[in-house]
């Protein structure tokens, strides 16, 4: 059966699956189960009511159970145990991971992604944002910044691959070096700056979301408080980071939280430009050398960038809470 | 909040000038692939992609034809073409040369005096004169610069799309997106609706979870969920990412449709409520339908994660050439083993990332909306 077919009749299982589960499974809950019976008609009706949310959450959570929280648990667990996985070990995964020297590379280049990335494509989308309400073109223009965000990282890396071109018939950074007399060289070797080379293309992609998200809070702001401020004499300048920056300082947490994770999740580009090589290795890729080779040592990176992400968890969750009450 | 006072007219004009050059460095990467996309491939090491619209001048190093040479007044002579005879080359001359150390330094239609008292002439169509006054034994070299017009096809994207394998692979990464599209919008859109509208205990803890799951690393799946799926007989295989893409969406799902049904009127859902509707009738007949534009928003964000996604794809499915994604099929095939084509590099990303860019460009409200419901709130 060829894949296409395979993934039509998925398709219909699927959402027939589906409909039909949702619909049959409250069917007997009313009719068989819990009967609203002349008798006990109103207990009935609230047991049926108490047991429903479950019905209709149960394919979700069984989902997310399976392969969200079961996978922290069995990571860990597998990360215990060694390459081939029958004879525990403790923590001799991690010790040996972080006697590593190109796990240390890696740790510390993420961590420089960490810094660079969220606040570059933070202050980019904030000054796109800023500069293109005030156009009349500025929807072309801020979809023109956007559209990255629709390129794959692989894409994404292949374009940037011609703009870093050694030759300077190719790439433009060597063309200009070329112009100015310089002999070409191939920015993806020059070790340490090489890594912000790379940084570029995820700014580059992430810049269009931070725009996005901080122009509509940007928009959001009284405009009287705008206007107080003109009338006290501030300048642009000082409107801008005295009034307006302040009033939206939760969105641009929230952008710059949002690109931290995704920076611990990104092993695409790194993958693609220089396949880790030329110490441009960070955690995501760094996995990937194990994965399918020593499981044991893939799933403890992995726990590692779990470990680091956790705070923003449990920061994103305090904060779900206090708006919900 | 153009109109407001104190916009000052320069300001204006610095503001158009740089939000103009942040718009070019942008597009400017895009540009050159597209444009290398369309080009010969031999003429993209040569010249730069920002001087396509030109002709492209090439050295080119040949011999004159030693069996034509004749004798006339006491010289020996070579005439002929040295495109017709250097095979399927064109152009125009634009310098030529009969020594290495000087190879472009005559202008067509001039005589090069060479070593030995030869002469050389050629003319702009190719046509040249070759004399010495000694017999010639060996085919003397001839060095000239052509001149090749601008040359755009379509034959790199028919090379990748042809004997590339780009076409499977497209076909595999449809096959991989629409299913995990969606399966998991019907499945978050219930349980959306449980936290959003239905009272049970516990419900405030899930929400937590939701939010809480929505950071989790997919790394950490990786290494489990492949060895859960060989364990029940899934293996890699299409079924395989399917589930695996459902689950790792399922969290963005349910917190963007919560979010976005918790808004709708309560009025409405608690009439019908009233007027005897079910749960279920509410959810199929009213949240469904006015929850639209979260769906929109959300497939759209399913649809270009999982068309652009390349670790789930590396890991889920099988290595095999048949089974491999577009994004697969750059990274792991055509950048190792065509790496310094550029031609067919461009072509290959340039169609990986066309379907992309017309759901973004149509759909981009839908998109600007789902970012502003998952992100802001």
């Amino acid at each position: 059966m060829s894949p296409m077919m395979q993934g039509i009749i998925t398709v219909i299982v699927g959402v027939g699956g589906c409909v039909g589960y949702f619909f049959l499974s409250n069917l007997i809950l009313d009719k068989v189960i819990f009967p609203p019976k002349p008798g006990d008609k109103g207990r009935n009706i609230n047991r049926a009511e108490m047991v429903r949310p479950w019905l209709f959450l149960f394919p979700a959570l069984s989902a997310l159970t399976l392969y969200l929280i079961y996978p922290v648990i069995g990571s860990f667990w597998r990360s215990l145990h060694n390459r081939s996985g029958n004879e525990f070990i403790g923590f001799d995964n991690y010790t040996t991971m972080f006697a590593d020297s190109a796990f240390q590379t890696a740790f510390f280049n993420n961590f420089m992604w960490i810094l660079v990335v969220p606040a570059g494509a933070t202050f980019l989308g904030l000054l796109v944002a800023q500069l293109t309400d005030q156009l009349k073109w500025g929807n072309i223009a801020k979809s023109l910044i956007f559209m990255p965000m629709a390129i794959s990282f692989v894409g994404a890396s292949l374009i940037w691959r011609f703009v870093y071109a050694n030759n300077p018939d190719i790439g433009i950074i060597n063309a200009m070096r070329d112009f100015a007399g310089l002999a070409p060289v191939d920015v993806l070797q020059i070790p340490f700056w090489n890594n912000f080379f790379l940084m570029v293309i995820l700014i580059w992609i992430q810049t269009g979301f931070a725009m996005v998200i901080l122009s509509a809070a940007l928009r959001g702001i009284p405009e009287e408080t705008v206007e107080a401020a003109i009338i006290d004499g501030a300048n642009p300048l000082q409107v801008f980071f005295k009034i307006k920056v302040p009033q939206i300082m939760g969105t641009v947490v929230v952008v710059w939280t949002t690109i931290t994770i995704l920076v611990l999740k990104v092993f695409d580009i790194v993958y693609a430009m220089t396949g880790g090589n030329f110490e441009t290795d960070i955690l995501p890729s760094y996995m990937m050398n194990f994965m399918f080779r020593d499981d044991g040592r893939a799933t403890a990176v992995a726990f590692v960038i779990m470990i680091i992400v956790l705070p923003v968890m449990i920061w994103n969750i305090r904060q779900a809470r206090k708006e919900m009450r | 909040m153009d109109n407001i006072a104190g916009t000052r007219p320069a300001l204006t004009w610095v503001t158009n000038i740089s939000v103009i050059l942040l718009v070019i460095i942008w597009l400017v990467p895009t540009i050159g692939l597209l444009v290398s996309s369309f080009r010969d491939r031999d003429q993209i090491g040569i010249s730069a992609w920002w001087t396509a619209p030109f002709p492209v001048v090439q050295n080119f190093a040949a011999k004159a034809n030693v069996d034509a040479v004749e004798e006339r007044d006491g010289m020996f002579v070579i005439a002929g073409n040295i495109f017709a005879e250097g095979g399927n080359e064109t152009g125009t001359i634009a310098a030529f040369g009969g020594r290495r150390a000087d190879p472009t330094g005559s202008a067509p239609g001039d005589t090069a005096e060479l070593t030995r008292d030869r002469t050389l002439t050629m003319q702009v169509n190719g046509d040249y004169v070759y004399m010495s006054p000694k017999e010639i034994k060996r085919a003397p070299s001839v060095y000239f610069a052509s001149e090749t017009p601008p040359e755009f096809s379509l034959d790199n994207y028919k090379e990748i799309l042809t004997s590339q394998g780009m076409d499977r692979a497209f076909i595999n990464t449809l096959t991989v997106t629409i299913p995990a599209t969606i399966i998991p919008i019907l499945i978050a859109a219930f349980a959306a609706y449980a936290l959003a509208w239905m009272e049970f205990p516990g419900r405030w803890l899930l929400i937590a979870l939701i939010v809480g799951l929505l950071v989790v690393p997919l790394q950490l799946a990786l290494v489990p969920m492949l060895q859960f799926h060989n364990k029940v007989g899934i293996g890699q295989s299409y079924l395989g990412i399917w589930l695996a893409h459902t689950g790792f969406g399922l969290p963005l799902a349910i917190y963007l449709l919560r979010n976005y049904m918790v808004g709708l009127p309560r009025d409405i859902i608690e009439s019908a409520k009233v007027d005897g509707a079910t749960d279920f009738q509410v959810f199929t007949k009213i949240v469904l339908p006015l929850s639209f534009p979260a769906l929109a928003s959300f497939a759209i964000f399913q649809f270009l994660w999982t068309w652009n996604d390349l670790l789930v794809a590396k890991v889920f499915l099988p290595s095999n050439s048949e089974s491999w994604v577009m994004t697969v099929k750059i990274a792991d095939d055509l950048l190792g083993s065509r790496g310094g084509d550029w031609g067919i590099l461009a072509a290959a990303a340039f169609i990986s990332i066309a379907v992309p860019l017309i759901v973004f460009f149509t759909m981009q409200r839908y998109l600007v909306r789902g970012l502003l419901a998952g992100s802001v709130k």
